[in-house]
């Protein structure tokens, strides 16, 4: 690991100050990911700034019917949340099926959003990966690329997102609360916080350096049942292959893109009436597999459609 | 960097680089050698401690990111002469073989029987709003962030079923 100075923040102004004045600095929330990374020196940041124990972890009741959850409440303690329970299986079912009950219990809400991805090669630091450095190559294109996106991949990259609970909260139309150094606050719907890779996959949200997360916002959910369903290679602690998440008419994909998979396609079916297996065939009409991960594609065909069938037999309505 | 940790009860002063993890500082700076390293990357469980009571992977966290909190390891988990029950459980159904993931798995149960009595959900639980009940299925997908090289999880369950009782 690369040398670095740290800082506990106390208060949450002061943080984005920090991160914004100090070069090459970063906010480090649970560090599951980020301590990770820089281990293995993926991540060199000069400058933490942990904001671990800043007053943001409160899950409350927002007036019209919806749930606001403070950035660095831990996995767990949203899964534990009795009105997330009641009210959003689908986002308690998605954190659950995510890393180990440990990881859970250390990873916060926006580290969570915000942990980068599994590509074999991001992590391999002899080969060459356009997201780690950029401009030396994509070595998964033409290789070890099992994972890989099914939908909106560049030449540059093929790389997925690997949050489970980033999926639920694109199906649940969540948003993101978020504060710049300038000290203006903007909200970003989950669906627009992650890019699509381009010609620059290293940068991979909108967020603007130094912007912090502060909370997640969920509406009122919508009418009808909710479901995630993830399928990996093992039973538990494990990334997923392809994961589904519906929440009444809206669903989204995780590990099929670089991001949250909205299944616009797969909405507009089922708003006009075609049958589940239709409407997951309308998505798929728009993938594209890169070789080994082409099982992909029948895979999601499957769990979309077993999952829209089971969210509509009432689980979580 | 300084940083007080009360580690099993007593603070302990450091003054560490920034870059030694919870688990480095407990093994190499505290000598308390029962956590074990495994992978150092979040995938074994091998370095199972209680942070304020909560497990969590020690591998996956700084020192300095716990000035003040209370950290329990496996030397503060029973005595020789009075064994905790998980760890007299783990005798009795010989729920180990080379013992290495042993502290883990029993911290990690520790953790596991307090977050199912707090009514946590996981991922076997079939309807999230009614009480937990620790079936075979609970226990096993609570303990999926232990592995076991040895692969004694039978005997393991058995042992961690023992503790928690049968479930209602
Ligand atoms: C073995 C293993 C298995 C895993 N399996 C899964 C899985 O199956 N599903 C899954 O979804 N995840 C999985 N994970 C990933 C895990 O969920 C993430 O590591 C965790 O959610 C990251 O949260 P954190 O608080 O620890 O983030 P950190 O590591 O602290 O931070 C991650 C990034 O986010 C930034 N950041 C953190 N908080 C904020 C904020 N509030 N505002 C702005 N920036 C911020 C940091 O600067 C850093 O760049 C797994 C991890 C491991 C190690
Ligand atoms: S897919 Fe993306 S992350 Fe993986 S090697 Fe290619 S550029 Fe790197
Ligand atoms: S050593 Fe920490 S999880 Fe393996
Ligand atoms: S007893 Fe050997 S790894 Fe578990």
């Amino acid at each position: 690991m690369k040398a670095f100075t740290y800082e506990r923040a106390t208060d949450v102004t002061a943080a984005v100050k920090a991160v914004a004045e100090t070069p090459n600095a970063r906010f480090l929330a649970g560090g599951t990911n980020l301590l990770d990374l820089m281990k293995l020196e993926i991540e060199t940041p000069a400058h933490l700034v942990d904001v671990g124990r800043l007053p943001l972890s409160a899950i409350e009741a927002t007036a019209d019917g919806g749930l606001r959850i403070g950035a660095m409440a831990t996995n767990s303690q949203v899964a534990a949340d009795a009105t997330a329970r009641a009210r959003y299986p689908v986002l308690v079912e998605a954190i659950v099926s995510g890393g180990s009950a440990q990881l859970r219990n250390k990873a916060t809400v926006g580290g969570n959003l915000l942990q980068r991805t599994r590509c074999a090669y991001f992590y391999d630091t002899a080969k060459p990966c356009n997201k780690r450095q950029p401009g030396s190559g994509c070595s998964a294109i033409g290789g070890l690329n099992r994972n890989a996106a099914i939908f909106g991949a560049s030449d540059a990259c093929i790389a997925t997102h690997p949050s489970d609970m980033a999926v639920a909260l694109t199906a649940l139309g969540a948003q993101v609360e978020t504060l710049k150094a300038d000290g203006s606050s903007r909200m970003l719907a989950v669906a627009d916080l992650h890019r699509l890779p381009g010609v620059t996959p290293q940068v991979e949200t909108e967020l603007s350096p130094g912007e912090l997360i502060t909370a997640v916002v969920v509406p009122a959910p919508p009418q009808g049942g909710q479901i995630y369903r993830k399928a990996r290679d093992r039973a538990s602690y494990a990334g997923g292959l392809a994961s589904v998440a519906v929440a009444g008419g809206q669903v989204a994909l995780g590990a099929v893109a670089h991001k949250p998979w909205t299944a616009a396609q797969a909405q507009a079916a089922l708003a006009g009436g075609a049958s589940h297996a239709e409407a997951a065939k309308a998505e798929l009409a728009g993938a594209q597999d890169q070789g080994r991960n082409a099982f992909k594609i029948a895979l999601v065909g499957r769990l979309m459609a077993a999952a829209l069938d089971e969210a509509k037999q009432g689980r979580g309505a | 960097m300084k940083t007080t940790i009360t580690v099993n009860g007593e603070a302990r002063a450091l003054d560490l680089d920034t870059r030694v993890t919870l688990l480095d500082a407990l093994r190499e700076h505290l000598g308390l050698k029962g956590s074990k390293k495994g992978c150092d990357h979040g995938q074994c469980g091998a370095c199972t401690v209680l942070v304020n009571g909560v497990r969590i992977n020690a591998c996956l966290s700084l020192a300095v990111m716990h000035d003040g909190d209370e950290v329990t390891t496996i030397e503060g988990i029973g005595t020789e002469a009075a064994l905790h029950p998980l760890q007299q459980a783990f005798l009795t159904q010989d729920a180990f073989q080379c013992g290495y993931c042993t502290p883990g798995q029993i911290c990690s149960a520790v953790g596991m029987l307090q977050e199912a009595a707090q009514n946590w959900p996981s991922q076997a639980t079939e309807d999230l709003t009614a009480a937990i009940a620790l079936t075979d299925a609970e226990i096993r997908e609570r303990m999926s962030g232990n592995i076991c090289r040895c692969s004694a999880y039978p005997q393991i369950l058995a042992a961690i079923r023992d503790v928690a009782g049968e479930p209602a």
